[in-house]
């Protein structure tokens, strides 16, 4: 229903009393009305000006669909359009839109405006988005039960508070994102579920992201429900996995993600809710709660929540996104089945060949020191260490080539049963050399504060085609 | 307060399970291998006491454990067989 199209041929005007330029026209407002007749619409107050008809406008309905930037904004209306305009008080353009020559005559040539309200925080996000647009199902919580205390008996929550998404907050958030509440983002296993934007940013909402956090958590999504990333698998595991979440490109400091001191900790609101949003989607919607599809033995912290933004600026290496494959520059989120993270303490090392060394040694422990080629790895490698491999003149590729070489091993070493261990490498899969992680197996990403030689090793699960792989996503593309 | 429900909104709280069989003798049923180490260990067993007992008996097997049954194969138990036991390991 549009209001626009009901109003008379000729003038309007909008207007607030708290406004200082609209409370100086008041004058000339009166003269024009009585002269070619306006109509005047309030964001604020339908009482100002005084003496005056004016149309109540606090709903920002009007406004809205005149999208008024400045008060007072001068408007003349043809057949419900608007052909001219003029923003805050300038007499020229007055006397010009009026046809009334004088007007104004003791008031300065030109003054600006103020803002409109349509723009104020929280309104200009509700507005944003049209009341009733929502489709999800409403649950009504009675004024005499605490909203959090009902939304942990209904399921809803990861064992931590949740913020209540009310249909004001969910508005807000689907603010973050261009893409309509409707469309559907990916289809999310193990309930093979349907996640509409809408049905994601209510997620978002309840683990406490801002609104433009949303094109992080809805790549985040689609990165973990995609076939590569097998959420699945990953969720059902009585092994330790969940999402991790690795996120490069302009966005990171954007959004103020932390990549440095704590940056796997806690601390940063958007490390913490997106990787939270991202789980609470796939508990919520995908259907796997704890005890429920989700089998593991011992779980993870990282179930809650483990995002991460890299540090671009201070490694001396490409980013993981560029490694991956997509274009620099770009926002991207990569998920990657994981948990931890598990300690490289090396505070001696200062060549590349002894570093490489230590990092092996604590690498061959990733599921057991004997397991070999199944789990994979992400090492998240801090400034102090990655200098030491820069300074030696060694990239990526001269790290991962020099970290295989130490982590193949001869076939007698590794067996099940060899060193009085029972576990190791069957003998129907037995080579006579066995490396300790597949091709793609082993990531790395830098992170971490500019004092301490203590780089984390993200453990994995299951890769390559029957697990997990690594998936990666551009997060532009749901801004 | 109203809230919006964060959840699919599809799954009613208790699923219905398919209708019981009134009796095993002369039924097809299926022994599921999600193919862990030893997953044939329960349905070895299983086989030898349900053809005992008359029952023909279909052996399947999941390519990874790792990975939910393919369409395929959860249609193929579905068409072929009157009851399916699936087998866990570990």
């Amino acid at each position: 229903m549009s209001k626009l199209a009901d109003l008379d041929d000729g003038l309007l005007v909008v207007v607030k009393s708290d406004c200082e330029t609209c409370r100086m026209v008041e004058p000339v407002l009166g003269v024009i009305s009585t002269r070619t007749g306006i109509a005047i619409a309030s964001q604020d107050d339908p009482s100002f000006p005084a003496g005056l008809t004016v149309m109540d406008d606090t709903d920002l309905e009007l406004s809205w669909e005149l999208q008024t930037e400045t008060t007072p904004t001068l408007y003349r209306i043809e057949q419900g359009r608007v052909v001219e305009s003029a923003a805050g008080w300038n007499r020229e353009d007055w006397r010009r839109l009026t046809g009334i020559e004088g007007l104004g005559s003791g008031l300065p040539v030109s003054r600006p405006g103020c803002g409109s309200k349509i723009f104020e925080p929280g309104t200009f996000e509700r507005l944003n988005h049209r009341p009733g647009s929502l489709r999800s199902r409403r649950v009504t919580v009675a004024p005499e039960v605490d909203p959090f205390e009902a939304m942990m008996s209904l399921g809803w929550s990861d064992g931590l508070p949740v913020v209540p998404p009310t249909e004001d907050r969910v508005q807000g958030m689907l603010g973050g994102t261009s893409r309509d509440a409707a469309e559907t983002v990916c289809v999310m296993a193990p309930d093979l579920v349907e996640c509409s934007v809408e049905k994601i940013a209510i997620n978002a909402v309840m683990a406490g992201c801002k609104p433009e956090y949303l094109p992080v958590v809805l790549a985040g999504c689609e990165a973990v429900a995609s076939d590569l990333f097998n959420i699945h698998g990953v969720a059902a595991t009585t092994q330790f996995a969940a999402p991790v979440l690795i996120v490069n490109g302009p966005i990171r400091l954007e959004l103020q993600m932390n990549s440095g001191i704590n940056a796997l900790g806690p601390g940063s609101r958007a490390n913490a809710t997106i990787g939270r949003a991202v789980n609470l989607v796939v508990r919520n919607l995908g259907g796997a709660r704890p005890g429920g599809v989700d089998r593991s033995t011992l779980g993870s912290p990282a179930k809650w929540s483990l995002c991460f933004a890299e540090d671009e600026e201070g490694s001396p290496w490409e980013p993981l996104s560029v490694e991956r494959g997509m274009p620099e520059g770009m926002s991207v989120v990569s998920a990657f089945a994981g948990h931890g993270p598990h300690e490289i303490v090396d505070q001696a090392s200062r060549e590349a060949e002894s570093l490489a060394s230590s990092f092996a040694a604590q690498l061959r422990s990733v599921g057991h020191p004997k397991l070999m080629g199944s789990l994979d790895a992400l090492v998240v490698v801090v400034p102090e260490h990655a200098r030491v491999f820069a300074d030696s003149g060694w990239d990526k590729l001269r790290l991962r080539d020099e970290l295989t070489d130490r982590l193949t091993f001869d076939a007698d070493e590794v067996v099940r049963g060899a060193g009085g261990i029972a576990e190791g490498v069957p003998r129907v899969r037995l080579q006579p050399r066995m490396a300790k992680f597949r091709p793609d197996g082993l990531w790395f990403a830098c992170a971490g504060g500019t004092a301490g030689m203590f780089s984390g090793i993200i453990s994995g699960w299951t890769g390559g085609p029957r697990g997990s792989q690594m998936a990666t996503v551009s997060i532009d593309n749901w801004k | 307060m109203e809230l919006l429900d964060p959840t699919a909104e599809s799954a009613p709280l208790a699923r219905a399970g398919a209708p019981r069989l009134a009796a095993i003798e002369g039924v097809t049923v299926g022994l599921l291998d999600i193919s862990k180490p030893r997953g044939d260990a329960f349905p070895d067993r299983l086989a030898e006491l349900l053809v005992a007992r008359n029952v023909t008996v279909r052996r399947y097997r999941k390519p990874t454990h790792a990975r939910p049954a393919a369409a395929d194969l959860r249609s193929q138990i579905a068409n072929d067989c009157d009851a399916v036991v699936e087998a866990l390991a570990d």
